[in-house]
């Protein structure tokens, strides 16, 4: 029987329409607008100024702390300004903006596609060429990856899982990278297992890929450490939780960090960015990005430079049509909606979803009917109506807390399924934020 | 350029609404309102009329006219309350006892505790036993109203149920009273005598199996009812076989499936937890056994449900589902 | 028939005897002995328990005031002073005036003055909203007039306008309480002192964007070009991250910054007509 996780789960159609198109490389753009807060943490410090002539994988900010990352320059130009832009929620975020003058890399990078699979570097070595790459994770978090491969020294991993799930609707990302690059990604965890010091990977696929499961097998018998793991088609498999309990069927405890289970995730498109990193000395400058909606005449993978405006890459992808909606910048369960089309992509956006207002318009809300599904879906074993209510009381943390409300991963299956439209996941969202907020203000014991 | 819609994530929502919901219990109810129709006629088809008229009606004008709060009635389920109430009748009851069945139901049972989602008890069984408190007479005269197009064998006087526990009453014994009694098939497949919709085992069961296939409702309630029922009225039949009533006859006979089916199963008269459900279905077992061995009414199905919806708030609150991380090793 | 109810009768009343004695008892033995002046207190104040004054409520308080040994740091912003004056006078205590206060809604920013970018479809909340994204405007500072204010007022004294859009004080039922003030994630929403006849002089804008920004979002927000703060006499404005701010300690109401202002984000209120001087278009009682 196919693996799965244990909790909850919901199955929305999974609208993978454009996982039959090759990955096309982007065209060159006149301006490249790269922010500074690309990674969970604290926002990266620019080291360049205005006029300063820089080339491609040329670092242009560097890490302010230690959750913080490198931030390179994906094209080669002059430096036109550094200066706050509107990100996609329209909130201003320090840029720096590049005109784009022809197209030269930084020397020491190896461009080739020959696929280097000796690893001569140590633990440390390898850690410290992904962080000077400014990889982080692609699944959506932006972790930076250098501090989830150097775990606490107390905790002790024990295998490396790369999440090829992808079980967001529509998003096709890391399915085509998985289909057209499997042996890279399969020596990036490689390297990352090296960095670990483990010896058992595996690789979680749901099973709506078949070609991905067919390509990363095949290539995986290179590997005999990596187990590719066929997964059920269950959203929100990719979770970091969820698809720890799915493959090693070890459950995260509340509070605790997923490396409490010995293992340690990462996105197979993060894998991919660590082998370019370590291997060809590339640091992160481009993603894959699924361009994709029902109302778009032709779906879309483009490998596109980090900063170029979304609205250039829907303009090239043959512009918007007139009835769509709602731009969402990643998935129809998690991804943000887009309020500022101008803005730049960074190193974690995988998609660009255009969906219609019949796809997306939220229905209204009618009484709570305690059909529990929402309790059934939610993944975490929490209680969503419950939640809800609490929340709506008002000033009802304590019991917010203990019913948990901080172990909520926002995948959204509650609101997904509610028969009653009620937003439930707003709620949550805002109680788990004050509930979280008051229990971080305590004195630590 | 248009303006684009904003909101928080998820973007997207399942199919399934309310409406859907209710439209599907519906939908499962038609096999039993059929088999109704076939076996007593017209009358039992006015009855569901009238019932849900009046149901849909009355939640209608209460929400307009008297607590002026936005009308609901298009969710349907005030129509479910209706067809539930219907079943829950003698099929030749008059029309007015559906309309004040109606009036307890949606009035008293659902709309003074805040309307859909607020009620404690399950609106359609208030209803019923409002009914058969009041009017026991109506409520326990199955005088068949004349089989419609001859299908099946009219089957006059008291319910199995009743006529045995009318029997017991007398000091007879149950080799004696189910010599004349159901045979198996009967039970399974028609028995008449019973409200509405107790008519047939087999039109219920289809009626679950498209609810379970729809995901509309788990079979966790109605399996440890059902469980519940057979295990308790078994050690009861194995100890005196002459005094108590057998297990199958005990499941098929009566309202155990409608009521376990489709009326312990509502979403907001139930628990929200597997474990909760578990307890809620062994309670309704338990005490339907009690009241039909043991109680004065042949018939406990309804008492049962009403009995258990009380305990409902306090099983949420005590039977919290398993939480992530909590797995036993 | 008779021995029957005489019987029942007898029996109910040894019954109530009976359980009024042991009430009697079990009162006296659990009495909690209150300061009779808390109660007083008590009556005094106006029983909103809206929380106005920072504590739990108004039993709270006036355990407090009680237990204090001055009448430094209460003050009931409902009562007003009235109020306080009674409490001291009750509690043998001389008490400080304090100027009345009243909320005053900083953003003018209505659907015809700053024009709508997107379309929020989520939960009706400001809060919610907030944490999402910068708003439905090209103004991230502005009211996005979903009514946490509205919901936060036990006075019924602030109300989104369907028509503008935004949040609108109504001076009269305001108490001062603070509640929307805290309830607004935008931190739009000031207590000013209400004012001589409840005349006031303030900039009904906090968006602290560049002023081409500004300008172009909302036509009627700070730009920050500073004109009022170098026509102010008395050194009341102050302009920061382009956005000013007028102290109403310092203010004497001369109302010459209201007429330098290019954008008309100053407002003046509850000022008779100036004879001369046309009204300023964008003028509205906040």
């Amino acid at each position: 029987m196919k693996k799965t996780f244990r909790i909850g789960g919901v199955h929305p159609h999974d609208n993978k329409i454009s996982a039959e198109a090759a990955i096309e490389i982007f065209p060159a753009i006149e301006t490249a607008y790269v922010s500074m807060a690309q990674h969970l943490g604290a926002p990266a410090t620019p080291v360049v100024a205005v006029g300063d002539k820089v080339k491609v994988g040329q670092v242009i900010a560097e890490p302010a702390g230690f959750i913080s990352g490198f931030v390179h320059s994906p094209v080669s130009g002059t430096v036109k300004s550094v200066a706050p832009r509107a990100d996609i929620a329209g909130n201003l975020v320090p840029h720096v903006a590049i005109t784009v003058e022809g197209d030269e890399w930084l020397e020491g990078i190896d461009t080739s596609d020959t696929v280097v699979k000796e690893i001569p570097y140590t633990p440390e070595e390898i850690i410290d060429k992904v962080k000077k790459a400014g990889v982080v994770g692609l699944g959506g978090a932006s972790f930076p990856t250098h501090v989830k491969l150097a775990p606490p020294k107390d905790k002790k991993a024990e295998c490396l899982i790369l999440n090829g799930t992808e079980c967001e609707p529509y998003l096709t990302s890391d399915d085509r990278i998985m289909r057209e690059r499997p042996q890279e990604i399969l020596i990036g965890g490689a390297i990352m297992m090296k960095a670990l010091g483990v010896t058992r990977g595996y690789v979680g696929i749901e099973e709506n890929k078949p070609a991905a499961i067919a390509s990363m097998t095949a290539a995986a018998k290179d590997f005999p450490q990596i187990e590719v793991v066929t997964l059920k088609k269950r959203y929100p498999q990719g979770g970091e939780k969820q698809l720890i309990d799915a493959v090693i069927r070890r459950q995260v405890p509340s509070g605790g960090l997923p490396i409490e289970t010995g293992a340690v995730v990462q996105n197979v498109g993060t894998s991919l960015a660590v082998y370019e990193a370590v291997q060809k000395n590339k640091p992160l400058i481009d993603n894959v990005i699924t361009v994709t909606g029902s109302c778009l005449p032709v779906q879309h993978n483009y490998k596109v430079r980090i900063g170029t405006p979304m609205s250039k890459i829907l303009e090239v992808a043959g512009g918007l049509p007139e009835k769509a909606a709602k731009v969402i910048s990643g998935g129809p369960m998690m991804g943000r909606a887009i309020a500022n089309l101008d803005a730049a992509t960074v190193k974690a956006n995988g998609a660009i979803l255009v969906l219609t207002e019949a796809e997306t318009r939220r229905r209204p809300e009618s009484p709570c009917i305690r059909c529990s599904k929402c309790a059934s879906a939610c993944p975490m074993g929490l209680e969503p109506w419950l939640l809800n209510k609490l929340s709506r009381a008002g000033g009802r943390h304590a019991e917010l807390e203990q019913e948990r409300v901080y172990d909520c991963i926002e995948c959204g299956c509650c609101s997904f399924t509610c028969p009653a439209g009620i937003p439930l996941l707003d709620m949550i969202r805002m109680s788990k934020a004050e509930v979280m907020k008051i229990m971080r203000s305590r004195p630590k014991k | 350029m248009n303006k684009f819609i904003v909101s928080p994530s998820p973007h997207t929502h399942s199919p399934e609404s309310t409406q859907s919901i209710m439209r599907d219990v519906l939908i499962a109810l038609t096999p039993a309102m059929l088999v109704s129709i076939l076996a007593s006629g017209w009358s039992v088809l006015a009855l569901i009329c009238v019932s849900v008229v009046a149901c849909v009606l009355l939640e209608f004008l209460i929400q307009k006219y008297w607590l002026k709060v936005p009308v609901t009635v298009t969710d349907l389920s005030a129509a479910v309350t209706g067809c539930l109430l219907a079943l829950n009748l003698p099929p030749n009851a008059p029309w007015w006892i559906a309309v004040i069945g109606a009036i307890v139901a949606i009035g008293v049972a659902k709309m003074t505790f805040g309307g859909l989602g607020q009620n404690i008890f399950n609106p359609a069984l208030v209803g019923r036993v409002f009914l058969l408190v009041s009017f026991p007479v109506i409520m326990t005269s199955w005088d068949d109203a004349g089989s419609m197009f001859g299908v099946v064998d009219a089957f006059s006087g008291a319910t199995p149920l009743g006529a045995v526990k009318e029997g017991l009453k007398n000091g007879a014994t149950l080799s004696q009273l189910t010599a004349d009694n159901l045979t198996f098939s009967q039970q399974f497949f028609f028995n008449a005598g019973g409200s509405a919709g107790e008519l047939s085992a087999v039109a219920l069961l289809l009626g679950f199996i498209y609810l379970l296939c729809r995901r509309v409702i788990k079979a966790t309630i109605p399996v440890t009812i059902l469980l519940t029922v057979f295990v308790i009225s078994g050690i009861f039949w194995l100890a005196n076989p002459e005094r108590f009533t057998n297990p199958v006859f005990n499941i098929f006979t009566g309202g155990l499936l409608l009521g376990s089916i489709f009326m312990a199963t509502d979403y907001v008269t139930s628990p929200m937890t597997t474990k909760g459900q578990i307890i809620f279905g062994i309670g309704i077992g338990l005490i339907t056994v009690f009241v039909r061995y043991f109680g004065s009414y042949p018939e406990g199905v309804s008492f049962a449900i009403l009995i258990m919806n009380c305990t409902v708030p306090l099983l949420n609150k005590y039977c919290k589902p398993r939480r992530f991380g909590e797995v036993k090793k | 028939m008779t021995g029957t109810i005489l019987f029942t009768i007898v029996t109910l009343v040894a019954l109530g005897l009976l359980f009024a004695v042991v009430l009697y008892f079990v009162a006296q033995k659990f009495k909690v002995e209150e300061d009779p002046r808390i109660a007083t207190v008590e009556s005094i104040l106006p029983g909103a328990n809206c929380g106005g004054c920072g504590q739990a409520g108004c039993h709270a308080f006036a355990e407090n005031v009680v237990k204090a040994p001055g009448m430094d740091g209460f003050f009931c912003p409902v009562g007003g002073n009235p109020v306080m004056t009674k409490i001291a006078e009750a509690l043998g205590r001389a008490v400080e005036e304090k100027a009345p206060m009243v909320a005053v809604m900083r953003c003018n920013g209505a659907i015809a003055n700053r024009a709508r970018t997107n379309e929020y479809d989520g939960y009706a909340s400001c809060k919610v909203m907030a944490s999402l994204y910068a708003g439905d405007t090209g103004c991230k500072f502005g009211c996005l007039g979903k009514g946490d204010c509205e919901a936060a007022c036990k006075f019924d004294a602030i109300h989104v306008n369907p028509v503008t859009g935004i949040a609108e004080v109504n001076e009269d039922k305001c108490t001062a309480c603070g509640a929307c003030v805290k309830a607004c994630p935008k931190g739009i929403l000031e207590l000013r002192a209400k004012g001589f006849k409840n005349r006031r002089v303030f900039v009904s804008c906090i968006n602290k964007d560049k002023g081409a920004v500004t300008r172009k979002a909302c036509s009627v927000g700070c730009i920050g070009c500073g004109k009022c703060a170098k026509t102010c006499p008395f050194g009341a404005i102050t302009v920061e991250n382009n956005v000013a701010y007028i102290d109403f300690t310092k203010c004497k109401m001369c109302r010459k910054c209201v007429e330098v202002c290019p954008t008309h984000a100053i407002h003046e209120v509850n000022f008779p007509p100036k004879p001369k001087i046309e009204p300023k278009p964008n003028e509205e009682n906040v």
